[in-house]
């Protein structure tokens, strides 16, 4: 064989991705999906990647869906990738989500409270059997209605905090950090934490919220509150001098309420981890909420021993844009370094033949 | 590119970057924080090595892009048509003919001049990471110059196998105060980045530390007075040019044991070949 130095890269990337449309598309007896098809009925999956792509835009992340194939931490990349290119035209002030239009909230520490247990639309008691019915095309009847009083839903935690039970806000002056254009430092402050948290990848939170119950970090949590609805995004312009509504963003909130015995300078009360994600997103929020309240071990005064409440740790491979960049970069060429390990290998071995022969 | 900056970064950004740059410049070796940003390519595909060319890339300049030491892999092409499309500058696979070089894994055969700049892609600019995975405690022990820990695994491996058994990215002294990792560059292209007349700057986008050696720096791979420092090479010339003094890749010819051994360089290569040096396995062509 003769050697031919590889050739043919610009090539073989034009095939690759030409291949790439033509899969992406796949059987073209079947009717194309269109983004608006996505962003109504693969709800979730949009929340998803809004929530861990950073931007909040539907129609985008639809796209981004179907343009990474239904793959959701490459959709994310699409609209990270998209949101670092955009102006910055200002800030917006803190979300009211004690304000927010509530669709679903309830709470596991009271049977009821002002405001009551609103179920909305959730999974959480239906039986996992397929529905054979939705692939055949289905249009479900029309929910129940019953008309809003209107009434504001108020936070259960004011409740504890009436009592002086629960912990409150942190309230501080201070600019809130922004990750996106402050690399992260250390000791990390709670706003850049929970900030790392919301774009933070599901399944490592997930994961990392889980071992907290099974002992790595335990901090006997209870579901205060979660909340799912739309609030209000205002900014307030500097040459205005008052706030100004530019639309909503529907986000989850979760309230964890968690034990603790009180320290030298803390009286016994209950502590909080919180959770906040863009769109419908419970399980993202909880286990949200379970590692915030973990990552503050250290400012409570408890021992840290587990994975979630370590800080460093868990900020630093939260991000799957980052984490799966560097995993799959493996696939890259690594000749040259392989090449230097083998030559290596090669000479260390010849060594230890050599020390063994002699020893004969 | 229309929508885009010229080289894709806005002005704000790349002004962030410069001033990270230039502080990275006053202390060689020392990693600089800086705000990355997210790139259309993936973190470990060289976005921190895009985010420095971008930044300072003119419209003058011409660009080469090496991944392994050569221009047409699939990642060096796709990072020279990034910035032929996103700035339109004139890209070459000459070394001799780039203004700025943006490289993954390798040093040009070429001895690169002080008009020159060179961006190497990092994966962990923390040298120190596999003895001590806290960023916090690395951060001290380079505040301190405690660099020990280091002295110690080298000490472990001679003790171990007889010889350092790093054979890339192997740990550099900068200016005789910071540990500074090479990227993963063999070992072989080391004594390359002492006191190079180019400019040399260290790009790492997922860990968003940036790192430069200005020109004419001493850097010194760390050794043992008993155990001096061995750039590594394969024992070979190269098959196409023959070569004794460039890095080689080690290509498997046939399925019975079969090797090759040619230039990683791949410019450097061609352009021995156009002078007429011809290796072993050009000339047993030649004589078919």
């Amino acid at each position: 064989m003769a050697y031919v130095a590889v050739k043919g890269g610009e090539r073989a990337i034009d095939n690759a991705h030409a291949w790439l449309a033509e899969a992406r598309r796949g059987d073209t007896a079947v009717p194309e999906l269109t983004t608006a098809q996505i962003a109504a009925q693969l709800g979730r999956a949009v929340d998803r990647v809004m929530a861990e792509g950073s931007l909040y835009d539907p129609a985008l992340a639809a796209l981004a869906l179907k343009q990474a194939q239904g793959d959701v931490i490459e959709a994310a990349f699409l609209l990270r990738a998209y949101r670092t290119t955009l102006p910055r035209f200002g800030y917006a002030a803190p979300l009211d989500t004690a304000a927010m239009l509530v669709r679903r909230r309830v709470s596991a520490i009271y049977k009821d409270m002002p405001g009551g247990q609103i179920l909305g639309p959730t999974y959480d008691y239906t039986h996992r059997l397929l529905d054979f019915a939705l692939e055949a095309g289905f249009s479900p009847p029309s929910a129940p209605e019953m008309p809003a009083d209107g009434a504001e839903i108020p936070p259960v935690n004011a409740i504890l905090a009436q009592e002086g039970l629960v912990e409150g806000d942190a309230t501080t002056d201070a600019e809130p950090g922004d990750l996106t254009r402050t690399p992260l430092a250390f000791p990390a402050g709670r706003d850049v934490r929970l900030q790392t948290l919301a774009r933070g990848d599901e399944g490592f939170l997930l994961a990392l919220g889980y071992s907290t119950q099974r002992g790595w970090g335990g901090s006997h949590p209870f579901v205060g509150e979660i909340r799912v609805g739309e609030a209000a995004v205002a900014i307030p312009p500097p040459e205005l001098g008052f706030e100004i509504d530019i639309g909503d963003v529907a986000v989850t909130e979760c309230q964890m309420v968690n034990q603790f015995k009180g320290s030298k300078t803390a009286p016994p009360q209950f502590t909080r981890g919180y959770g906040l994600v863009f769109g419908h997103a419970e399980r993202k929020a909880m286990a949200m909420a379970l590692v915030d309240r973990a990552m503050r071990a250290e400012e409570l005064g408890e021992e840290v021993t587990a994975p979630a409440q370590n800080i460093e740790f868990v900020l630093y491979h939260a991000d799957n844009i980052e984490a799966t960049g560097f995993v799959e970069h493996l696939k890259l060429p690594h000749y040259v370094d392989f090449q230097s390990e083998l030559e290596t290998v090669r000479r260390m071995r010849a060594e230890a033949v050599a020390v063994k022969e002699a020893a004969e | 590119m229309k929508g885009y900056n010229f080289a894709y970064l806005d002005e704000q950004t790349k002004r962030m970057i410069r001033r990270a740059l230039l502080k990275a410049v006053a202390i060689p070796g020392h990693q600089v924080p800086f705000g990355s940003r997210e790139m259309p390519l993936p973190y470990g595909w060289g976005t921190g090595g895009i985010q420095v060319t971008a930044s300072v890339l003119g419209q003058q300049d011409v660009l080469k892009v090496i991944d392994q030491g050569a221009d047409d892999t699939t990642n060096a092409v796709s990072i020279r048509r990034f910035f032929a499309r996103t700035a339109g500058v004139r890209t070459t696979t000459h070394t001799a003919d780039a203004t700025v070089i943006q490289t993954r894994h390798r040093i040009p055969e070429t001895k690169l001049r002080d008009d020159q700049i060179i961006v190497y892609q990092v994966p962990q600019p923390e040298p120190l990471f596999r003895l001590e995975p806290s960023r916090v405690e690395t951060r001290r022990m380079h505040g301190l110059a405690d660099y020990g820990l280091m002295h110690v695994k080298l000490y472990e491996d001679i003790a171990r196998y007889g010889q350092i058994s790093i054979s890339y990215d192997y740990p550099v002294m900068v200016n005789g105060r910071y540990l500074m990792s090479p990227s993963p560059i063999p070992s072989f292209d080391n004594p390359k980045m002492d006191r190079m007349p180019a400019l040399q700057l260290f790009g790492a986008g997922r860990e968003k530390r940036i790192y430069a050696i200005p020109p004419w720096t001493e850097v010194r791979s760390l050794d043992f007075e008993d155990h001096p420092f061995r750039p590594i090479n394969a024992p070979h010339a190269c098959g196409l040019c023959g070569a004794t003094d460039a890095y080689l890749d080690e290509v498997v010819t046939d399925d019975r044991g079969g090797r090759l051994f040619v230039c990683s360089d791949t410019d450097h290569c061609a352009e021995r070949r156009a002078a007429g040096h011809v290796g072993a396995e050009g000339m047993k062509e030649a004589a078919e």
